[in-house]
């Protein structure tokens, strides 16, 4: 059939590809088992009868057994294996994908299967197939077939009349074959070209992204500073400790159990969830800066001193309790060395300076107590201006504040009574009558806002609303 | 020395002693020599000497990797899902299409939440970028990129801009302006620049400073400002495809994933990786970090989802069934971490209990594949974009 040379490389395919067609393939070799596939049925079309037929309905049915899941699930499955190629209807309209009924289908055989790399080539396409159509039903070109028929025509013009031979010979090869096969050599054939031909808007399911590079191609393998790299990275990959596993899995299990009732996919949404009911009071109730909080939301502030700096009104409360502890210099100076450690290259080296004066410096305002070496190291690297300067003191005032202040502050009476005093929204019950249906409020885009509802996360050393 | 029968095919000046000899061709680190007999002669046992040592490295490299894998199995005294069979079964859970955001004229390929929990930015294969309300469902910015395959996109997190890039193997910040007057692609600014695709990236936590993965198998930090280059990240045998940062509160780490079928963490201070994995079977194309930082998953084309725990440095979970045969796309987890949901090629959506790991639901709706998902910051929703051009908000 196919004049030109055998099948392509693998190499040919790209990786994610073939990975999947192999899969397909084992799926559909598994179907046709005698013993355990599909069941296979002779299916009578007229008066020609074609042997090792199964139904659209048997198909799905195999699907959901095999793999355990839904009937609808192995729809789509089995469907997608039609739109491969690999299964193709007997009779009806030959377009690609599975009806779950009584249509009598076939597997493909592997001479067509997508991933034996024929490369489709103009030649076959257009000429031997396309002008086998033509001769043996004028008219029978769909609109995309004629205009490509008519561009292959004029472009391998001076090989006419050899095509028109070859199909011709074909053709009358082929009606020396019975009528049944010959109705599955043509349904086979045409399967093939709709897979790798598909008509215009048609899905291509052979559509890739931008290519990646080959894993074998791309680099040098054999190189000696290769594997001295593994060789060192495994050594010290060797000397970290590890912790056990039962250790580690537990944590998850607490995490979750914690945060489990602030997921609302998994528990619902008080009073709420706008995108189910189309009502936002949810967001309103929770906006960044709200005077007073929901339950769920001053709850979190417990679970980790990183969930209460991250939320600004829990930030903003633990400022004010270690104001009344005198320790508030801790905060801000960890909220400068957040503003230093992302913010731009440009503000680095006034930054540092503004810092040092007002937290480091042995006559500063709200100097940090941290202890010597920390100072000393800190001190030392100053003059190198770079965002990541105050790290080491960064982290020692945090852990200070994690370790100290914050256990305090959720056994203070402040806490106590924020979480007193928060609020537990009533749920909305669900509109019944969709006519009724809320208009979705639209809300200021942060975009337009001078200073962002939300403050950023880190502010000025001032304390201020600090934004460029 | 074997026999050699070699054709004189020159005689000239050898390009290592530069007598006047006949020469055959050398081949080294793949450009091709015209060396005299006597020195190609050397630099035979000089191969000799070199391919000696090479096979010794490496096997000095395989040993100690099957010595690694030997360290981890010892603290590795119980599986996940025997831990997990305490936690109590999820219930039944309905999710389902909730908006449909319809206006890319071709396929979506990546989206970012606002930190606002109801904005979301869009990119798509013929260059266009589009700002949503996806609540109201309202386009409220839209700007065309000079490249098609716009790979990459992300939200500011003030809110006030959006990065994005792709075949133009740059990454650019577009401050967003409700200004009639204003083409917003007259503010653009390029940022970082590449020798490949750009495949993802991400702001830090502001607006100065981005986090970008390539084609050209490295990652870089950025300064907005200055497109300055901040550090950079070696080590990737291949593509770059994906980037997420850690949530850790001493946040310095971020994990990538790429062709080479590794995940690698990085320290984003000294450029070094200070973790890798290598368990999948094919490209890396999504990581995400558990909620709490201590472990992160990735999905893959091998059609398998991984959870790996940073603590005890191995592979602890994996969320695959025999009916999945498609790679997956993307993943996020859910607030509390205990749902992960992926995105496939197959174009549905799988949704995993973590814990257990076995499959809670699966979800139908796209058309075609699933490219890019995100839960909303808040947790009420995720959203998923596929190359059938739209984008579903489910909850």
């Amino acid at each position: 059939m196919a004049t030109t040379a055998g099948p392509g490389t693998p190499g040919g395919r790209p990786r994610a590809q073939i990975l999947r067609l192999t899969k397909m393939e084992r799926v559909v070799v598994s179907m046709q088992d005698p013993d355990q596939g599909v069941r296979i049925r002779s299916q009578r079309l007229l008066i020609t009868v074609i042997p090792h037929a199964v139904t659209g309905s048997d198909i799905v049915e195999w699907l959901a057994q095999k793999f355990c899941v839904s009937e609808e699930e192995a729809l789509h499955l089995g469907d997608l294996l039609a739109q491969h190629g690999y299964i193709y209807p007997l009779r009806g309209p030959h377009s690609l994908g599975l009806r779950p009924d009584e249509t009598p289908y076939r597997f493909q055989t592997p001479y067509f299967w997508t991933s034996t790399l024929w490369p489709a080539a103009e030649l076959d396409y257009g000429t031997i197939y396309l002008t086998k159509k033509n001769i043996r039903n004028e008219g029978a070109l769909v609109d995309h077939e004629k205009e490509h028929y008519d561009q292959l025509h004029k472009k391998i013009n001076h090989m006419w009349d050899l095509v028109v031979m070859q199909a011709q010979e074909q053709l009358r090869a082929a009606k020396q074959r019975r009528k049944g096969d010959r109705l599955v050599t043509a349904r086979q054939e045409h399967t093939y070209w709709l897979v790798n031909r598909p008509p215009p808007g048609a899905p291509n399911v052979l559509e890739q992204g931008p290519e990646r590079s080959s894993y074998t191609a791309s680099r040098v393998q054999m190189s000696s500073d290769f594997y001295k790299q593994e060789i060192e990275f495994s050594r010290k990959a060797l000397g970290r400790t590890r912790v056990k596993s039962s250790i580690c899995l537990e944590g998850y299990l607490k995490f979750s159990n914690q945060h489990s009732p602030h997921d609302h996919i998994m528990s619902g949404c008080l009073p709420s969830n706008p995108w189910i009911t189309d009502d936002d009071t949810y967001w309103v109730m929770n906006a960044p800066m709200v005077a007073v909080p929901t339950k769920l939301r001053v709850e979190r502030w417990g679970f980790s001193f990183r969930e209460l700096l991250d939320d600004p009104v829990g930030r903003a409360h633990f400022m004010d309790f270690l104001q009344k502890e005198f320790s508030v210099e801790n905060l801000s100076f960890w909220e400068a060395c957040e503003e230093l450690r992302f913010g731009g290259q440009a503000q680095v080296p006034d930054l540092v300076d503004a810092v040092y004066q007002q937290f480091l410096a042995p006559s500063a305002a709200c100097w940090v107590n941290i202890d010597s070496r920390t100072m000393e190291r800190t001190l030392e690297g100053l003059p190198q201006s770079h965002c990541y300067v105050l790290d080491d003191a960064q982290l020692h005032i945090y852990m200070l504040m994690k370790k100290d202040s914050y256990p305090r502050f959720l056994k203070s009476d402040m806490y106590k009574g924020l979480l007193a005093e928060a609020v537990i929204p009533l749920e909305t019950k669900r509109r019944v009558f969709s006519f009724m249906r809320k208009p979705r409020h639209s809300s200021p885009s942060p975009a337009l806002l001078p200073t962002s509802g939300e403050p950023p996360a880190t502010s000025s050393a001032a304390g201020g609303k600090g934004e460029d | 020395m074997c026999d050699q029968t070699f054709l004189v095919n020159v005689f000239g000046s050898c390009d290592k002693c530069f007598k006047q000899r006949a020469l055959r061709p050398v081949f080294k680190k793949s450009q091709q020599l015209n060396y005299c007999s006597i020195c190609a002669e050397i630099m035979a046992t000089d191969g000799l000497h070199e391919s000696e040592t090479l096979a010794a490295l490496r096997s000095e490299a395989e040993g100690l990797k099957g010595k690694l894998e030997e360290e981890r199995a010892k603290l590795h005294d119980v599986e996940l899902h025997q831990v997990a069979e305490r936690v109590e079964a999820l219930g039944q859970f309905v999710m389902k299409t909730r908006r449909t955001l319809k206006g890319h004229g071709n396929k979506v390929l990546c989206m970012d939440w606002c930190r606002d929990k109801r904005r979301i930015v869009s990119s798509s294969q013929d260059g266009k970028v589009i700002v949503w309300d996806s609540f109201t469902t309202n386009k409220e910015h839209a700007v065309t990129m000079p490249c098609t395959w716009v790979m990459a996109c992300a939200y500011a997190p003030s809110g006030c801009a959006i990065a994005c890039g792709g075949l133009d193997n740059k990454c650019s910040v577009y401050p967003l302006t409700f200004d009639k007057n204003e083409n917003m692609a007259a503010k653009k600014r390029s940022v970082a620049m590449h020798t490949n695709y750009l495949s993802a990236c991400s702001f830090t936590n502001s607006d100065m400073q981005i986090l970008t993965a390539s084609g050209d198998g490295t990652c870089a930090l950025w300064d907005v400002e200055s497109g300055q280059l901040l550090q950079s990240f070696h080590g990737h045998g291949a593509d770059v495809l994906c980037l997420d940062l850690a949530p850790s509160e001493t946040g310095n780490t971020f994990v990538s994933g790429g062709c080479d079928k590794k995940a690698m963490v990085w320290d984003m201070r000294s450029g070094q990786c200070v973790q890798a994995f290598e368990t999948h079977e094919s490209d890396i194309n999504s990581v995400r970090y558990y909620p709490s930082g201590d472990a992160f998953a990735s999905g893959s084309d091998d059609a398998t989802c991984r959870l790996y725990d940073l603590r005890a440095d191995r592979e602890v979970a994996i969320y695959s069934k025999e009916s999945i045969i498609f790679g997956a796309s993307s993943v996020d987890f859910s607030l509390s971490g205990r749902l992960l949901f992926a995105g496939y090629n197959d174009y549905t959506i799988n949704v995993w209990d973590v814990l257990k790991g076995a499959r809670a639901s699966i979800l139908f709706g796209h058309e075609n594949r699933v490219s890019t998902l995100r839960v909303s910051p808040d947790g009420t929703a995720f959203c998923s974009g596929s190359w059938d051009h739209t984008l579903r908000v489910w909850a």
